[in-house]
């Protein structure tokens, strides 16, 4: 529903703005050629979005996310040592955390939920420390190669598309940091109320 | 030769190699997962369609620029371009609606201006809080989600930050 209020307003707003400033025929303008261009960008980035989404399920394939998942396991054993005990809750979390690496959204959110129903069991509704961590990895981002954006900024004309990509890392690596941080920290801050 | 024309060649043959080395059919993936690449495709053209052009229209109506300009301040304090403030604000709630905002973004600055860059990097690095939060709570059966959405916004909020600190670092002018 959310959705369908932010469309709404967005729409009867630009009708009211474009009446106060006088833009109507703009306003006008605007909304054909809005989704004229969803067309056709989505035609210019179909091509590289089915070739990334094509090489991710080879490395899929290939045993690449389970390696990566594997590797996880030792930082995630620290991070979540509670839920690490059920061995289970552990491969769910680190293939959750590896298909999130790869980008591979569909596989990652039932890994993610499934980790999060096992460690919610016996907690009354209310989220523990370590489920809040899972759901703040996961609210972050963490993707190596953002196949959807690369797409959008080739069908822009950009011959280099990738080249943010050290940028993306920078900033991913940043804000799952904060992420992470503000939820220690915020979680003390409540206990001290309670 | 730059790091970034090594990637694409570097991962496909690299992908490749490993696959045949251990004997997978890499081309019945590679087509399995174009097919897959397609029908994403396909979920996100409707909502593509409807939200280009709501934004379009909030853009030519003068009411972006209204919204934007109140923000300004606060941005320009983090150090971030007032113009993707529309972005930030769609970001947390709507996947689709971020990724329209910024395609507005970075057809109309140019994919290799600053702000075209900031735009495709803050989408990069952030994800969609909320429907996350609404799925994996919901689905765990969790309804206090205690300080879940407050450590969440911090990190879209560090990520954008980063991502305008990121592109000036990169992408020096």
């Amino acid at each position: 529903m959310s959705m369908a209020w932010l469309w709404g307003g967005m729409v009867v707003l630009s009708l009211i703005f474009g009446v106060w400033n006088g833009q109507l025929d703009a306003v006008t303008e605007a909304a054909v050629s809005g989704a004229n261009s969803a067309i056709e960008l989505s035609l210019s980035m179909a091509g590289s979005l089915c070739l990334w989404s094509g090489v991710m399920e080879v490395m899929r394939v290939c045993g690449v996310a389970d390696a990566l998942a594997r590797s996880f396991r030792p930082l995630l054993r620290r991070l979540l040592p509670e839920a690490s005990r059920d061995s289970e809750t552990l491969a769910a979390v680190s293939a959750n955390v590896s298909a999130n690496l790869m980008g591979l959204g569909n596989a990652a959110t039932p890994l993610g939920i499934r980790a999060a129903q096992r460690m919610a069991r016996g907690c009354g509704g209310v989220a523990s420390d370590e489920l809040c961590l899972l759901v703040v990895l996961n609210t972050a981002s963490i993707q190596l190669l953002p196949a959807t954006i690369a797409a959008v900024r080739s069908a822009a004309g950009c011959s280099t598309p990738f080249d943010i990509l050290p940028a993306v890392w920078f900033s991913s690596v940043l804000s799952v940091a904060a992420g992470l941080l503000a939820a220690r920290l915020l979680s003390r801050a409540g206990r001290r109320r309670l | 030769m730059t790091f970034s024309s090594l990637v694409l060649p570097l991962l496909l043959a690299g992908t490749a190699a490993i696959g045949l080395g251990r004997r997978v059919d890499i081309y019945a993936a590679l087509t399995r997962g174009a097919e897959e690449g397609l029908h994403t495709l396909l979920r996100i053209v409707p909502a593509l369609v409807g939200l280009l052009t709501a934004v379009g229209m909030f853009r030519a109506s003068g009411a972006m620029e209204l919204f934007s300009g109140l923000l300004a301040p606060v941005l320009t304090a983090l150090g971030i371009p007032a113009e993707t403030a529309p972005l930030m604000l769609v970001r947390p709630v709507s996947g689709s609606g971020a990724l329209a905002v910024a395609t507005d973004l970075i057809t109309r600055f140019g994919p290799d201006s600053y702000i075209g860059r900031v735009a495709a990097v803050m989408l990069g690095s952030t994800e969609t809080t909320f429907y996350t939060i609404a799925v994996y709570f919901g689905s765990a059966g969790i309804h206090r989600t205690r300080h879940a959405v407050p450590a969440a916004l911090t990190a879209d909020l560090v990520g954008f930050a980063a991502s305008a600190l990121a592109v000036r670092l990169f992408f020096p002018v």
